[in-house]
């Protein structure tokens, strides 16, 4: 390696440096850790999705047809389970809700959510559909969220999560979306550092809560980007022929030059 | 020159009568002697040629299911890349592909700052060069506000209105440029117009004129020596090997090396951590929704840091003019009796890595909210970019006059 290729690789790293992604983590955001190649995952989030989120919210963008395919999905279970009643299953998803009552009902129709995992983010989603809390205050409602504060989404979950209080003493700075609950102890529900105490109990356990908003997030996160896995399988064998292309041409190269001095 | 053997007969000499195919290739490549010293700072020539090309085929792809327009220009990049065979590939080989045009341009115009490629005789070749430069800003701002996302909206707005903060017809000119009171529907019918037919052919013009012109005066290369000053018996430049076959396949090289990490980064990170893909782009355009922070893609944020470092916009809109402007006038800054900073003292040394550094410093910046001490960072930055364009004369003319070597430094493998 000469000079003038340190020259780049220290110009590039430098840049590199200087964009590394910082943390910007509130205390309570926890990672999603959903697995976008867990099949069975991806399924149970689909038969989620349809059964609480599809009332209300479109994936206006995806087809049942193209879901069931990659989802793996047999065709008897995807007229059963999935397409809505008057749906065909060559359809886009469509939420059921005409979009002039949703603005009149909520103040804001629900967002369309085929591209939420990539403009918001996995974790993102996953740390809204985990953080919704009792508030009072919310006349709307009845519910508040740590993720987006002011949410018009009533807490859709609550048979299966129940409604967790914010603890007393981090209620104001959590809301505030300070970085202060991450000091605080474990709490009992769900995990450590967890500005949550329970109050009104749903049907799942914190973790089976968890695992369940896990797999919407992963087929969210699908939904969002539906050829990620078939693109990163290709992308493995493109990149070794490239390497090996490369190689080809550096000893060609070094045959061509051995006889310049 | 080299002379051509026309060949006796058939198919080859039939089409040299007709068309000088055979003096084509010995002018521009078996006779072009380019200097044996090129070193990987040399490679982003031909892969800019490389990305451009990619950028046109890929191009022509998206265009067939691109719908441009308010209402359709969202919706139909969605569906291609969900619905057409393997367009999920090739839209994204687009996008990424502008954001690598620019990593290479950029390398390219840091080699020519390193090595004084831009001085005598080739300031006419540098012109050319930013040319391309300011014409591919252009195409690629076109570019991104084309799919209608939400930072397309708001960027588009931020950039066509400082236009509006120039005295007298700003306004008008602002309304002018959009075809309406806001970015609107004529807005983006004329930026597709422009993108895919307008600015191509332009680049493709200058790309075209700015290798004439290099064929004309020569490479430069990393000692900035003169090698057509250093003739052999044969009259060929001793220190230069023909282009084909010793640069055609060493930029293959090049072209490998660069392939995979595109692959790398179109496979398996296209929106490289929201840097080449923002994610507010993935929401449509919303006139009463404004993301976060607005900041443009990652290759204009040095001037969008300049421009935010100045509280008066009007001035801000200036400096950042000028800073683009300023690499014009690089081959009369530079003083120097050597090209290469490997032949300048100590000062133009630190005066350049400063800058480099300065660059990619404000690029972040640009990045960043425009508060507390990003603020204050982007005005020392920005002091520090322009000091360059000002030293420049005056360090260059004290240290870069020492001696050369009579040959280019050179060591066979």
């Amino acid at each position: 390696m000469r000079t003038s290729t340190y020259g780049i690789v220290a110009l590039l790293a430098f840049a590199g440096t200087a964009f590394a992604a910082e943390g910007n983590n509130a205390g309570w955001e926890r990672p999603a850790e959903n697995q976008i190649a867990n099949l069975p995952s991806l399924q149970r989030g689909a038969r989620n999705f349809m059964a609480y989120c599809s009332g209300c919210h479109s994936l206006k963008f995806v087809r049942y047809s193209r879901l069931a395919e990659d989802l793996k999905i047999s065709d008897e279970l995807r007229d059963q389970l999935l397409v809505k009643p008057g749906a065909k299953f060559t359809d886009y998803i469509v939420s059921s809700m005409p979009e002039k009552d949703a603005t009149e009902w909520f103040g804001k129709a629900p967002p369309d959510l085929s591209l939420t995992a990539r403009s918001r983010s996995p974790d993102w989603i996953f740390n809204f559909l985990t953080t919704f809390y009792a508030d009072p205050a919310s006349r709307q409602t009845g519910v508040n969220n740590l993720q987006l504060p002011g949410t018009a989404m009533p807490h859709v979950l609550s048979s299966l999560q129940g409604v967790p209080r914010l603890k007393a003493v981090s209620h104001e700075s959590a809301a505030a979306g300070a970085d202060r609950a991450g000091a605080e102890p474990a709490g009992e529900s769900g995990h450590s550092n967890s500005p949550f105490e329970p109050g009104a109990q749903g049907s799942l356990t914190p973790e089976q809560y968890d695992n369940f908003v896990r797999d919407t997030v992963n087929f969210l996160q699908y939904a969002s980007d539906p050829t990620q896995l078939e693109r990163q399988s290709l992308g493995v064998w493109v990149v070794l022929f490239l390497l090996m292309f490369t190689g080809i041409a550096f000893l060609l190269k070094k045959e061509y030059w051995k006889d310049v001095r | 020159m080299a002379t051509v053997i026309e060949g006796k007969g058939g198919f080859r000499a039939w089409l040299n009568k007709r068309m000088p195919v055979d003096q084509f290739v010995a002018d521009q490549l078996t006779g072009y002697y380019a200097p044996k010293n090129f070193n990987v700072w040399y490679f982003f020539g031909s892969l800019a040629l490389l990305v451009f090309v990619m950028q046109i085929v890929t191009g022509i792809f998206v265009t067939m299911h691109f719908k441009p327009g308010e209402a359709t220009a969202w919706n139909s990049v969605q569906v291609m890349v969900r619905e057409v065979p393997y367009m999920w590939l090739i839209q994204p080989m687009h996008a990424v592909g502008a954001s690598f045009f620019f990593v290479v341009v950029y390398l390219h115009m840091a080699r020519a700052m390193l090595y004084g490629s831009y001085k005598a005789p080739r300031e006419l070749l540098w012109i050319i060069g930013m040319l391309i430069y300011l014409a591919l800003m252009a195409e690629a701002f076109m570019g991104y506000v084309l799919p209608n996302g939400n930072m397309s909206y708001w960027g588009a707005q931020v950039i066509i209105n400082l236009f509006g903060t120039i005295p007298g017809i700003g306004p008008d000119l602002v309304e002018w440029i959009r075809g309406d009171y806001g970015i609107g529907d004529a807005t983006l019918n004329r930026f597709f117009s422009l993108h895919v037919i307008a600015l191509p052919f332009i680049i493709a013009l200058l790309v075209m004129l700015h290798l004439v012109a290099l064929r004309q005066v020569g490479s430069n290369n990393p000692d900035g020596i003169e090698i057509k000053e250093k003739l052999g018996k044969d009259g060929l430049p001793i220190d230069g090997v023909p282009f084909h076959p010793y640069y055609t396949v060493k930029d293959i090289v090049g072209v490998g090396l660069f392939l995979t990490l595109f692959a790398v980064v179109v496979f398996f990170a296209p929106t490289f951590g929201g840097l080449f893909m923002e994610p507010p782009n993935f929401e449509p355009a919303n006139p009463v929704s404004t993301p976060d922070h607005i900041a443009p893609v990652w290759y204009f944020t040095p001037y969008y840091a300049i421009l935010r470092a100045v509280p008066d916009q009007k001035i801000g809109a200036l400096l950042m003019a000028a800073s683009v402007v300023a690499f014009l006038f690089l081959p009369w800054l530079d003083r120097a009796k050597n090209k290469s900073i490997r032949y300048r003292g100590a000062a133009s040394k630190i005066l350049l890595g400063t800058f480099f550094i300065t660059f990619v410093v404000l690029m972040w910046l640009g990045l960043k909210p425009a508060d507390g001490i990003y603020v204050l960072l982007a005005r020392i930055f920005t002091t520090l970019y322009f000091l360059f364009f000002i030293l420049l004369p005056f360090v260059s003319k004290a240290d870069g006059n020492g001696p050369v070597p009579d040959r280019v430094t050179y060591h066979a493998h």
